[in-house]
């Protein structure tokens, strides 16, 4: 798990990344890039801390809490430290159709973990999330872009297997 | 073979790059668009091509363009709708992904017709491979003149920005959107005034689904007349629908607006069927927010007729036996479905969803969910059943923005048409709340 360093610094090229983003809206229009702006911080740091978004937050020039009632609304964006690998796990009805159910309970005993709990080896973080829009291919989780798709247990064992390297 | 507008080369290898979709005869709406007409010429195509948002609403794209505000000096805003998030529904993630550049050029003719010279396309975050997608196809597009400054040496500008959500079902409802792209929570506005009038920072601004637009290049090079030609009466053109569920074949098809239910459902060339050994319990033709229906009023409307998939036919007979066209998620039950499960499922989804704004949807969405939950798990009470009915009319028609609507239809139409399915959960609490355990009585009887 990674802790926010202080003082809190993007990166240059993540720097450059949040300029870029930036400039892409009209004048007077910045705050905008707040939820492009706030993935590239958890690309960076794996989680958004406070001290990232009142970062964020100076980076845009706007108030501190403009970021977190945002960052708190949004699914997407963890407010506490994660595992190396988090699993955001479908468990809306199409891929349940598809025996979701069986293959999370599964998971979770696999991994000795709930919802919302982490491996104590740091490596695995999971999170149960709805729909992700691959419901044809479901059962379905995600790691970060990736997307696992049409999941057995065989298959469930293999992921974990070949992460856990 | 059915006529193909979005997909007919979804499957040509490479055609994800510029240099591949060009030689399939891409971007020619573009020059046609900006080398022969006025933006009028091109809105008038639209409202002749007929073509319905595919977001779900199904309102009239061209008469949307025609709302459009015009004042002197205030920029206008383009918003393409990739928020897809409604269960059941795929298909804009499925064709962003295999052909971007049909959207982007989409967006560039739609664009030039609302005088837009900045224009978003806002994707759900969760599909951040496909924006890399999206904005390589835009960097490749403006690498061949067809967007930035002086597009073709016409004069006319157009800058593509394509926008990550953050993980909100909500941000699908055009006005919370808009509020996403101006970096708060995604909260809907309250209507009047509308995006068309003041919509993104304030400006007249269109939010169109991805679908929507991708359609505009065909019309363009067609005409809007050729385009009203295909499908069936106000159903004009052709729809993505995502299928998923208990059948042969989930996928992404393309089909013709009028074939029929049984059509799509059973010939090979769509769904090919209920999976093997099984057979058809219940349908969500339209998205997880459209009622759903019992085997018996899918292929058939109440009056013996044939279901056709159209948003006319699947509508027919109103609430009481007929649903909608939604977004075109199909989602297929077999008997092995819990249509309590099911629907106690949705009520998550929508609780787990409802921004918050709204007391009935914010209150409503938490004790439909925790009122389902208690029955499928052998708690319930036959006052329940009544009582979910009653909350499901107090959210209906109340709330600033269609999500309410969207939490409570799922809810009425499985209590409606499934009542039986709910009793016997409250009446056989020990067997009911067994893991898997379905009620066979309405199929079987």
């Amino acid at each position: 798990m990674t802790e926010t360093p202080n003082p809190v610094a993007f990166t240059p090229e993540r720097l450059a990344k949040v300029k870029e983003i930036i400039a892409r809206y009209p004048e007077g229009r910045q705050k905008s890039a707040l939820l492009p702006v706030l993935h590239v911080a958890q690309e960076q740091w794996g989680w958004v801390s406070s001290e990232v978004m009142d970062h964020v937050a100076e980076l845009l020039s706007i108030e501190p809490v403009e970021v977190y009632e945002v960052a708190t609304f949004y699914t997407m964006y963890h407010l506490d430290a994660v595992g190396k690998h988090v699993i955001e796990y479908c468990r809306t009805g199409p891929c349940c159709l598809m025996g979701g159910e069986e293959i999370y309970d599964y998971l979770k005993q696999k991994l000795g973990i709930q919802a919302g709990q982490t491996t104590p080896d740091g490596l695995f973080t999971l999170k149960e999330v709805e729909c992700l829009a691959a419901c044809g291919w479901g059962p379905v989780f995600q790691i970060r872009e990736k997307f696992y798709m049409n999941l057995t247990r065989e298959r469930v064992d293999e992921i974990i297997e070949e992460l856990s390297k | 073979m059915a006529i193909k507008i979005l997909t007919e080369h979804i499957n040509v290898p490479g055609i994800e790059t510029f240099e591949v979709y060009r030689k399939q005869g891409g971007y020619s709406a573009v020059e046609k668009v900006i080398k022969t007409m006025t933006p009028e010429e091109v809105v008038e195509e639209a409202k002749k091509s007929g073509i319905r948002g595919r977001g779900g609403a199904g309102f009239p794209m061209g008469m949307k363009w025609g709302f459009l505000a015009k004042p002197e000096g205030v920029p206008r805003y383009l918003v393409c709708n990739a928020d897809e998030s409604e269960p059941g529904t795929f298909k804009d993630h499925h064709l962003m992904k295999c052909i971007p550049h049909l959207l982007i050029e989409g967006m560039i003719v739609s664009s030039f017709a609302l005088g837009a010279n900045k224009s978003f396309i806002y994707v759900r975050g969760e599909l951040m491979y496909v924006i890399r997608i999206l904005e390589k196809a835009i960097e490749e597009a403006k690498a061949n003149g067809f967007l930035g400054k002086n597009i073709l040496g016409s004069g006319y500008d157009l800058e593509l920005v394509v926008q990550p959500g953050g993980g909100a079902y909500i941000c699908g409802e055009e006005t919370a959107l808009l509020e996403s792209l101006e970096g708060k929570r995604g909260n809907p506005r309250n209507k009047p005034p509308f995006p068309a009038v003041k919509g993104l920072y304030q400006s007249p601004t269109v939010v169109n689904n991805v679908e929507s637009i991708s359609n505009m290049p065909w019309v363009i090079n067609n005409g809007g007349d050729a385009y009203a030609a295909i499908g069936i009466g106000r159903s004009t053109g052709t729809k993505l629908i995502s299928a998923s569920g208990h059948i042969q074949k989930p996928g992404v098809y393309e089909i013709e607006l009028g074939v029929s239910v049984d059509e799509f459902l059973n010939s090979d060339e769509y769904c090919g069927g209920v999976r093997k050994g099984h057979y058809l319990k219940a349908l969500v033709a339209g998205g997880s927010s459209v009622p759903i229906l019992p085997a018996h009023l899918i292929t058939k409307t109440a009056a013996g007729e044939d279901r056709l998939m159209s948003y006319e036919s699947l509508s027919d007979g109103g609430f009481a036996t007929g649903t909608m066209l939604g977004s075109g998620g199909f989602i297929v039950f077999d008997e092995t479905a819990c249509i309590v499960r099911n629907t106690w499922n949705f009520s998550r989804f929508y609780h787990h969803e409802s921004c918050g704004q709204c007391s009935p949807c914010r209150e409503g969405t938490g004790w439909m969910e925790k009122v389902l939950h208690r029955i499928e798990h052998g708690h319930g009470s036959m006052h329940d059943i009544d009582l979910l009915v009653d909350v499901a009319k107090k959210i209906e028609g109340n709330t600033i923005c269609p999500l309410g609507d969207a939490a409570a239809w799922p809810v009425a139409s499985a209590i409606r048409h499934f009542r039986d399915e709910f009793e016997w959960h409250i009446t056989n609490p020990h067997e009911a709340s067994q893991p898997g355990a379905v009620f066979m009585g309405a199929v079987l009887a």
